[in-house]
């Protein structure tokens, strides 16, 4: 399969737009026509119909060159949105090792690795990348091997070191965020770094999930789906940028909604790293404006029910309650009452 | 949804290392390259014993970075439960196996200073692998390693040769020679880890020993070789598939399940997950709950069960499956 990849902006004159094939491989995160917290973690294996966003496990898709740009200028003004601690060597190259190899798996026409020993060749063929360097020999890449590859892997990317029964921020690439701080949350533990949460945590959600993810094993990763709305298709929309992007709340009015504002998906997966026994979460940012998502009539109905009906304290945390209002309204125009399918995939 | 993630695997080489004590070396069946792991991790080996499937756990010795072949060590217990005399009597070069992903439940924390081996007899292999990974990691590490007598000690001459003797220590029973448990523990630099793997006697002086003198509980580590949990034979309804079947001494629920051709839901196996959590409708006897999934009160209840690893001391149980 050959991508066709798209030349637009997440910022300024926010060209980003979605081909209809791409609307229809969106992860759309609603199963049912209401919502609230769960662990609700399923093996990430290939799923959905054709070209579906779980058909490779890192997912690449038309947007790939133009997020890796969108990257790259982030980091210029803010190199803090990618640190490791310096125990976290190890899983930087099980995180180098994972990605290359499936994405390299997934995207042959676009993305190749060889391996010899530890004398290992990487091309990219979308970026123009041609890389040979020995594993494990952090000198003879131009950056560490974390920044290295998640310059060329869409989405953030967490590595979470396992001891004391808990889980530690230790390293990540953080640009595609929704209101959270890597630089602010690095070297805490799971619960620290949830603790802004509302309602889950009386739930005993996060209990659960670090349980679960504690005994997370090797080549069985697993991923959840979690969302909020962003006004504009702005990739980082990040505490340290709060300024340029918090206002935009105030420029949704009945006429512009449909370009303006975007369900944003996170498509999480995480996975047991084999050298370092530590965790990669992968938060993967997709973005659907509401003029695209009612293309798909079935996730009209269901998200304008799901918006209704979401608890207040839930749309406070996820910064809804401005613009909530008006989108309900703007979506009960698609949403006939008609029952809809169990499942997140188009009808 | 089940994903089996096992590997086929063959024995290629059983070499006899010490008295009662004999290396495994397996290969892929499939030719590919095993899963690299970290040191301290574990594979659970499924062996065909006549008609009787047995799972042990088994520590992985070989480099981690190794991945053209695993390599374990057994140890020929008296009272075997039937593993350790199966390897030892039975097995032969080119027989076949199955063998779980590698999962670490005795890892180092690497951002120790210095990291304090302490193997008893058989509880060597952990750290054999453990020391391959810092050895490239340019960790510092010491082994003390304690013996019954010089026939019956595993792998201490190659390891003192490899590593050189002020990095590994070994003391002899018979010749009464114990590691020196206290001026070790009393005199390490702040950030010093302790590692211990042995009979549960040993470990048990080792990290009260350690505690006395004030090191943190983070920075103890230990492993204890328990055998799986075995329990009474019971049976099962299963009330949706409309089906009984019977639970073996050394099988979980879960197994007894899938014997039966029965899809049930579960990821870990190992009673941490909450996937398996079925809903008990009846039970002639008492739970068993040996799962870390549950709460106190949800285990009391006695209305739901994790059947990858609780079982039923008493006649019967019956479960929404």
């Amino acid at each position: 399969m050959n991508i066709k990849f798209k030349q637009e902006t997440f910022r300024g004159d926010f060209t980003y737009r979605n081909s209809p094939e791409n609307i229809r491989r969106f992860p759309f995160p609603f199963h049912e026509d209401k919502y609230m917290y769960s662990v609700n973690m399923e093996p990430h294996v290939p799923a959905g119909p054709k070209g579906f966003a779980f058909e490779s496990l890192i997912d690449v898709d038309e947007h790939y060159i133009s997020e890796m740009h969108d990257r790259a200028l982030v980091l210029k003004e803010d190199p803090l949105r990618c640190q490791a601690l310096p125990h976290m060597m190890a899983g930087q190259w099980d995180v180098l090792e994972l990605i290359m190899e499936q994405q390299a798996a997934g995207y042959p026409e676009h993305f190749s690795l060889t391996k010899n020993g530890d004398q290992w060749h990487w091309i990219n063929r979308p970026m123009g990348i041609d890389q040979k360097f020995t594993f494990g020999d952090a000198s003879t890449l131009p950056y560490e091997p974390m920044e290295y590859i998640t310059r060329q892997a869409q989405g953030d990317f967490c590595i979470v070191d396992q001891r004391d029964n808990n889980l530690w921020m230790d390293a990540g690439m953080v640009t595609t965020q929704a209101d959270w701080s890597l630089d602010f949350d690095i070297g805490m533990n799971f619960m620290e770094w949830h603790g802004p949460v509302p309602l889950a945590h009386q739930m005993g959600v996060f209990d659960r999930a670090l349980k679960f993810l504690l005994n997370l094993q090797q080549s069985k990763p697993v991923r959840r789906l979690n969302w909020t709305m962003t006004i504009n298709p702005r990739l980082d929309t990040s505490p340290e940028n709060y300024p340029k992007w918090g206002p935009d709340r105030m420029t949704v009015t009945p006429e512009n909604i449909g370009d303006k504002v975007h369900l944003r998906c996170e498509l999480q997966s995480l996975w047991r790293l084999p050298r370092s026994n530590a965790i990669l979460f992968v938060i993967r940012c997709y973005l659907l404006k509401m003029e695209e998502l009612v293309q798909v009539p079935k996730w009209a109905r269901r998200f304008h029910r799901v918006l209704r009906d979401l608890p207040p304290e839930l749309a406070d945390y996820k910064g809804l309650t401005k613009f909530r209002p008006m989108t309900i309204d703007w979506l009960s125009k698609y949403d006939d009452g008609a029952p809809t399918s169990s499942g997140i995939f188009p009808e | 949804m089940s994903i089996n993630t096992d590997m086929a695997v063959q024995v290629a080489a059983i070499i006899q290392v010490a008295e009662k004590v004999k290396r495994f070396r397996l290969v892929r069946v499939d030719g590919l390259p095993l899963p690299v792991f970290s040191g301290g991790a574990h594979i659970v080996v499924s062996m065909l014993d006549g008609d009787l499937l047995r799972r042990n756990p088994y520590s992985l010795m070989s480099s981690p970075t190794d991945q053209t072949a695993y390599e374990i060590s057994v140890l020929q217990v008296e009272k075997s439960r039937g593993g350790s005399a199966f390897l030892h009597e039975k097995l032969n070069v080119g027989d076949k196996l199955t063998i779980s992903q590698p999962l670490n439940l005795f890892p180092c924390d690497v951002r120790g200073r210095k990291h304090i081996f302490m193997a008893g007899g058989i509880g060597i292999t952990p750290f054999m692998a453990m020391m391959d990974q810092m050895t490239r990691e340019s960790s510092n590490f010491e082994l003390h390693y304690a013996m019954r007598d010089r026939k019956h000690g595993a792998y201490w001459q190659e390891l003192q040769q490899r590593y050189a003797a002020h990095r590994v220590k070994i003391y002899f029973d018979v010749e009464k020679l114990f590691i020196p448990t206290d001026a070790i523990l009393a005199n390490q630099p702040l950030g010093t880890h302790l590692y211990v793997c042995g009979p549960s006697g040993m470990i048990d002086g080792v990290l009260n020993k350690a505690t006395a003198l004030g090191w943190p509980k983070q920075n103890l580590h230990s492993e204890r070789f328990l055998a799986p949990l075995p329990g009474d034979i019971f049976k099962a309804e299963l009330k949706r598939s409309k089906k009984t079947i019977t639970v073996g001494t050394h099988q979980s629920i879960l197994e007894a399940v899938e014997a039966a051709g029965i899809d049930a839901p579960y990821l870990c196996r190992g009673g941490a997950c909450g996937q398996c959590e079925t809903s008990v409708l009846g039970c002639e006897g008492i739970i068993e709950h040996n799962d870390i999934f549950l709460e106190p009160e949800d285990k009391a209840s006695g209305k739901t069960i994790m059947i990858c690893v609780s079982r039923v001391k008493g006649q019967a149980i019956t479960l929404d499956l």
